[in-house]
């Protein structure tokens, strides 16, 4: 099954209601509660990343009969060094984002933490592709 | 601690919600940062103690499936939130006192915190 999402960018109203959504979709499918809330975290990172960092992108879910994969996309500015941005602590958000509870630094590294699988591939000036697995 | 209970030590307003006699804490965790509160959180009978009000207090809470978000220093959620809040059966409290205070004091009554 695929499901697919547009996130928009700095939009914190709606921001998070792409997660909401996959979050009842995986419930109503009878996911264990513990993968959802695994998945939930890291797809709602991946969310607000995408609203704060990017100038718009998407996740899409596929659910998979061993796994549930999320492709976060956007285009942006993406990430110069992928290294420092998974260390906990790092961030580039501006004041106003610390302002709405992000960009604390711990978005990645918690993204990470909630997969079984996790790869990031972004071009500096154009995106990020952030996919992860979990496994089911 | 029943919720009852939490209420009348800190001096809680009750914004929404209808108060389940048998919710019970014995744990919190007093943030303004949602990434640290997603990060760190781990069983959902956590309470979260903040001071950020916002629609994504309401996102994080319901991520994690926590029940109970106290908004510290007299935050009041505005409608928008008060209806997320409730779409997802979670209850908001608010109380005056700073979240140093709101903290100490349940801690004193025998909250305690989480592992980080």
């Amino acid at each position: 099954m695929k499901f697919e999402y547009t996130i928009s960018n700095l939009d914190f109203s709606t921001a998070g209601e792409a997660s909401s959504n996959i979050k009842k979709v995986l419930k109503l499918l009878g996911i264990d509660s513990k993968i959802i809330r695994r998945a939930s975290i890291a797809i709602y990172e991946a969310e607000i990343n995408i609203a704060i960092h990017s100038y718009g992108g998407k996740i899409i879910l596929y659910v998979q009969e061993n796994s549930i994969k999320i492709i976060a996309l956007d285009k942006g500015p993406g990430i110069n060094n992928i290294d420092l941005a998974m260390k906990e602590g790092f961030s580039t958000a501006t004041h106003e984002i610390r302002e709405m509870g992000f960009g604390a630094g711990m978005g990645l590294p918690n993204i990470k933490k909630c997969s079984d699988e996790f790869s990031i591939t972004s071009e500096s000036g154009k995106y990020t592709r952030l996919e992860i697995a979990i496994n089911i | 601690m029943n919720l009852n209970q939490i209420i009348k030590e800190i001096h809680c307003d009750i914004i929404t919600g209808e108060i389940q006699q048998n919710y019970n804490f014995t744990k919190a965790f007093s943030s303004d940062l949602m990434s640290d509160v997603l990060a760190f959180v781990k069983d959902d009978q956590t309470l979260l103690i903040t001071g950020l009000c916002n629609q994504q207090v309401i996102r994080t809470a319901e991520m994690i499936d926590l029940k109970l978000i106290i908004f510290v220093r007299g935050k009041n959620p505005t409608n928008d939130i008060i209806e997320m809040a409730a779409d997802n059966d979670i209850v908001l409290l608010s109380t005056s006192i700073s979240m140093f205070d709101a903290t100490g004091i349940l801690y004193q009554k025998g909250m305690r915190g989480i592992r980080v």
